[in-house]
């Protein structure tokens, strides 16, 4: 009797299915809307919890550290939110997103820049045409807290500005008081507007606070046509985690197999070392894999998080530990 | 022969928050050894003192109820690590305080040490010995937990500078609280010494609060203090704990009078600790 | 978004580098003796035997065989021990020495792990995440039952039974050794230690730390050995106290030939366990505990979730999201530290894996295996699944004791609550549903020593283990595991 074992499927099957026909389902009413986001499976936080730290223990060394911090840098939305902005500030951040590191030009460029809707013609003046995206904040970011009309203007104006990418925020107390049909309607309204600009929602996890509302939140947005899902505005206390990360990979992961449309996710917030970008580039690899590891597909949405990915490939590269000056402050 | 080098004498100061403040209102008193001679000018701790320890207390007592029995009991082991290896310092300092000799005062000293290892151990046996399953006549599953009473303040035993300090202190840590320890007034320093060594174990900030000062100015303060929850009334006598037991009846709080010829070591982690029943529907 | 690109997404296509742990902190030696009296010594006989690492099948060490005299010098060791030494230690002083040790073997926690691997074939991630902190905390929670003894719920003052005979498996030779010997000491008696033959090296590498420790001459003994020495113990009239941790067969025949005698008995067995699927569980955690459950520790485990049990609504879609994330499992170099499933401990567990897994084709089950790539050297099974399986078939009611694991469907709680005790063992079993009351309707029925509720393979020093029916009786762990050590 043979010992082979034997295989009676291929290694092709058992990646992620993606449908080959694209079929949303449609939802035609909040009372249909709420049935399908009832019907989506609870997560046990402990659970999920532990296979974070599971995954957290990958040991990501030698080439494929080199490879992965390329792909980080590549995925990065180089992001400038504050009061204080001015166009100065922006035209430093598109030239280091452009070139991150001018003495070494095989460092790749950021996927985009983040900004704020007003100083979107800025920063379209100072990448050009070139292959990072200018990535715009609108609906009354962070809060959400504002008219349809206003909020929809807000969008309009970035998109005429010149804007690429829209980072929206669904209304939070819309959807932790029920009324998820008004949120879902904002999300349609508001891609509406982008026009061909891609639409990223933020579904602002730390509010929503347990892991049931963020796997049913990011369905929510996938049916109502994200084209990203992202974790938050990075404005609040508790920002992107691998926990609420993985909810959402595996979010879009069974939303593709469902649907055929391949959803991407951006985590945004608290992302600062090599370390952090390592761990959520391992989850993705685990969860959904090869189609989402690319920047069409996931984005970090940080700032200081550029400069460690930095010091860590120079430091491959160099064999000790360099010291944080070598690199622009910007 | 005395050495002709200056030492370097130390400031015994309170502890609040893992920090090592002098009293607020800069008041200091002086502690004499048990033969009478000056010993140092340790801190005079006041109702503010003792306000802000209670905050700091409170601000972390949910933290280590949530950190893991476990956790709890490596960190009291730890405690009892640092007291080993500075085992003759708290010798000479109970044996000057207590008037007893360096022989007896180490003894005391080991005795102590094992009692923190003996604390050290219940951390994750409490649920077991005092919580359990309850066996309603229904379809519930019933258990119940025992959970900490939250903040405590101690009037340590005046006279039993070390061990009862340990005991008093280390008992309603043990079962999850927090607490705030108005130590010995006459023999504060081997108080100190342990709150210098809990610094140093992996103590949370908070978890242990040592005022030095005068028993009687700050008793009251706590007594009646209501974001307490317990208090232990060991450190004053007869009279003076009924008056106490008065003002502390204002916020319902839980009070520890010492036994005489206490037997059972067990009463005072027992004091401190509340019975929390849980019931769940079974069924398909 | 681009249509044309509606393929399949590669899971792992993100390739990881090697990367190795380093063994030369083992500082393995050539060969070991025996310890026993609170020294290492020859076998009276001379005679070693060989210990290889199973995922190279290259030798690690020479390993001392002992025989009928060996046991005899040991047994009289620890009985010499418990009378002048160990029964007069106050549980104050017996505390302080399984403090010491626990603290010892997490100092020397990365030496252990290295060495739990090399001989165990185990990934170097779980001996060091679970194996050794384990070990250490079993040492720290019955260190602090030593001088509590009298609240334990068996009296006042309980006494311990005198000198324990105690044979471990080799599943997890140092966590099987901490589970034996904590207890036993804080109760306070006195060990004589039989590991397994193919994995001896850390309960050697433990009897260092017994040094370190200053822990009295006698009080534990370690004579490895194969079977005869374990036989060797068992007969062994000066031993007060057997516990056994390993299969059924040997545990039937042990409770045979101690039967005769006074000796009081533990046995902790093999099992079946039931990981117990309703469609209300949380999915993907539910999936990572399936996974978890039959292939930690490359399904030699004997509570390992051997059978799944799940709901027929949600069949297809649970099968379908196993075999893709079992797929996914990185099966390899046990040392290298993003390898999840390592190597079978030996190749006489190989050969029965294997052989019991035929079964399974042959009695008509579906068969998906992983298809990763397998080392040349070492002995290696690629995770499998068997998905059809009735009750009836062979491989739903014999402990395999590999990363092989059944399939079975049920449509309402009870039918699977009568699927699930369908068994002569009585372990672990597991039950996955967000509804609370159904989970605690469903553990209450099972027949079983360990119900984990959406999750699988918890172990902790607090919480009591072992089995009924012939998985066993007595229990590991908690307040309940002090009962086995003393005379009550």
């Amino acid at each position: 009797m043979s010992t082979a074992p034997l295989r009676l499927v291929t290694s092709d099957d058992y990646g992620v299915k993606i449908a080959n026909k694209s079929s949303v389902p449609s939802v035609g009413s909040e009372a249909q809307l709420k049935s399908v986001l009832a019907s989506l499976a609870g997560v046990d936080a402990v659970g999920l919890e532990g296979r974070c730290a599971k995954l957290a223990t990958r040991s990501i060394k030698k080439s494929t550290k080199l490879a992965a911090i390329d792909l980080a840098i590549s995925m990065i939305d180089l992001t400038t939110l504050e009061g204080a902005d001015t166009p100065g500030r922006v035209r430093s951040l598109c030239a280091k997103a452009l070139r991150p590191d001018p003495r070494d030009l095989t460092v790749p460029s950021v996927a985009a820049v983040c900004v704020y809707p007003d100083l979107v013609t800025e920063a379209r003046s100072a990448l050009g045409n070139s292959t990072v995206a200018v990535a715009s904040v609108a609906t009354a970011f962070p809060s959400g807290r504002a008219s349809l009309k206003v909020k929809l203007l807000d969008v309009t104006e970035a998109v005429e500005a010149g804007a690429d990418e829209i980072d929206m925020v669904i209304d939070r107390g819309a959807f932790l008081s029920g009324r998820v049909g008004e949120v879902f309607e904002e999300i349609v309204a508001v891609k509406e507007a982008c026009r061909d600009a891609h639409l990223k929602v933020i579904l602002e996890t730390g509010e929503l606070v347990t892991y049931d509302n963020v796997r049913r939140a990011s369905w929510l947005a996938m049916l109502a046509g994200a084209d990203f899902i992202k974790t938050s505005t990075g404005k609040v206390s508790v920002n992107a985690t691998t926990p609420v990360a993985l909810v959402m990979l595996e979010g879009v992961r069974d939303f593709a197999e469902a649907t055929g449309r391949l959803v991407g996710v951006k985590v945004a917030g608290g992302i600062r070392s090599t370390k952090d970008a390592m761990r959520y580039l391992v989850l993705v690899n685990e969860t959904v894999g090869s189609s989402w590891l690319s920047p069409d597909r996931f984005r970090l949405g940080a700032s200081s998080l550029l400069n460690d990915l930095l010091m860590q490939r120079l430091k491959q590269h160099r064999g000790a530990y360099v010291r944080a000056d070598e690199f622009s402050g910007d | 022969m005395s050495d002709p080098r200056l030492d370097v004498r130390k400031t015994y100061k309170l502890l609040i928050n893992g920090a090592f403040p002098r009293s607020e209102s800069g008041r200091s008193y002086k502690v004499l050894t048990h033969d009478g001679e000056f010993l140092a000018n340790v801190a005079q701790g006041s109702r503010k003192d003792l306000r802000d320890a209670v905050v700091a207390a409170r601000g972390v007592q949910a933290k280590w109820w949530a950190s893991t029995a476990y956790n709890r009991g490596q960190v009291i082991y730890r405690l009892a690590e640092m007291a080993e290896s500075r085992r003759d310092e708290l010798a000479s300092h109970v044996a000057a305080a207590e008037g007893i000799t360096v022989l007896e005062a180490t003894a005391s000293v080991g005795r102590a040490i094992d009692r923190i290892v003996w604390y050290a151990g219940w951390t994750d046996k409490i649920a077991q010995v005092y919580g359990g399953a309850n066996p309603v006549a229904g379809p519930f599953f019933n258990f119940s937990l025992p959970t900490p009473s939250g903040v405590v303040g101690v009037l340590v035993s005046q006279e039993s500078s070390l061990e009862g300090f340990v005991d008093a202190v280390l008992a309603p840590i043990a079962v999850g609280n927090t607490v705030v320890a108005v130590a010995s007034e006459l023999r504060p320093t081997p108080a100190v010494l342990v709150g210098e060594m809990s610094a140093t174990s992996d103590f949370p900030a908070g978890v242990l609060n040592i005022i030095t000062g005068v028993t009687s100015e700050l008793a009251l303060t706590l007594a009646s203090h209501e974001d307490v929850d317990g208090i232990d009334l060991s450190g004053v006598d007869v009279e003076q704990a009924s008056e106490l037991n008065v003002s502390a009846a204002g916020s319902i709080k839980r009070v520890y009078r010492p036994k005489v010829n206490d037997t059972d070591p067990t009463r005072r982690l027992r004091a401190f600790i509340e019975t929390s029943t849980v019931w769940h529907t079974i069924g398909q | 978004m681009d249509e044309q690109e509606l393929t399949n997404s590669r899971l792992g296509s993100l390739e990881y580098d090697p990367a190795p742990e380093s063994a030369g902190i083992a500082h393995l030696r050539p060969s070991y003796g025996l310890f026993i009296d609170g020294k290492f010594t020859d076998p009276s006989s001379h005679e070693q035997f060989v210990s290889l690492n199973p995922a190279t099948e290259e030798v690690l060490a020479t390993v001392a065989q002992s025989s009928r005299e060996d046991v005899d010098r040991a047994v009289a060791s620890a009985r010499h021990a418990y009378d002048t030494v160990w029964s007069k230690t106050s549980g104050a002083e017996r505390s302080k020495y399984l403090f010491r040790i626990a603290r010892l073997i997490q100092e020397r926690a990365r030496e252990l792990a290295v060495v739990e691997t090399l001989d165990n074939g185990k990934p170097i991630r779980e001996s060091r995440d679970v194996d050794v902190p384990l070990s250490a905390a079993h040492f720290f929670y019955y260190a602090g039952w030593a001088d509590k003894l009298g609240y334990a719920g068996f009296g006042p003052h309980p006494q311990p039974i005198g000198v324990a005979g105690q044979i471990i498996p080799w599943n997890f030779p140092l966590l099987m050794a901490a589970w034996k010997l904590a207890p036993a000491l804080a109760a306070g008696n006195t060990c004589v230690l039989k590991p397994a033959e193919t994995t001896s090296l850390s309960a050697l590498l433990l009897a260092e730390i017994l040094q370190q420790a200053d822990l009295p001459p006698g009080v534990v003994n370690i004579i490895t050995g194969d079977g005869s020495s374990g036989a060797a113990l068992v007969d062994h009239p000066g031993v007060d106290k057997i516990a056994f941790t390993g299969s059924t067969d040997v545990g039937r025949q042990i409770q045979q030939r101690v039967a005769p005698s006074q000796k009081r008995l533990t046995l902790e067995l093999g099992g079946k366990g039931a990981n117990i699927v309703f469609e209300d569980a949380p999915i993907d955690e539910m999936i990572e505990g399936i996974i978890d459950g039959i292939f930690f520790n490359q399904g030699h485990v004997c509570c390992a979730g051997s059978r799944l049990l799940v709901q027929e609504s949600i069949a297809d879609d649970v099968l379908r999201r196993l075999v893709r994330r079992m797929e996914q499992l990185r099966v390899g170099d046990p040392m290298d530290k993003n390898t999840d499933v390592g190597a079978i401990n030996s190749s006489a567990q190989l050969a029965r894996i294997r052989e019991l897994s035929s079964f399974g084709e042959s009695e008509g089950a579906t068969r998906y295996t992983s298809n990763c790539a397998l080392p040349d050297k070492g002995y290696w099974f690629a995770p499998t699944v068997f998905a059809n399986v009735s009750q009836s078939h062979r491989i739903a009611r014999e402990e395999i004791f590999g990363p092989v694991l059944s399939v079975l469907t049920f449509r309402t709680p009870e039918e699977a609550v009568v699927k699930a005790n369908n068994t002569n063992y009585g372990l672990a079993c597991g039950v996955w549903s967000e509804k609370g009351s159904r989970t605690l309707w469903v553990a209450q029925r099972l027949r079983a020593g360990v119900i984990w509720a959406n999750t699988y393979n918890k172990f902790d020093p607090a919480s009591p283990f072992g089995g009924v029916r012939e998985s066993g009786f007595g229990r590991e762990g908690g307040r309940h595991g002090l009962e086995a050590y003393l005379d009550v």
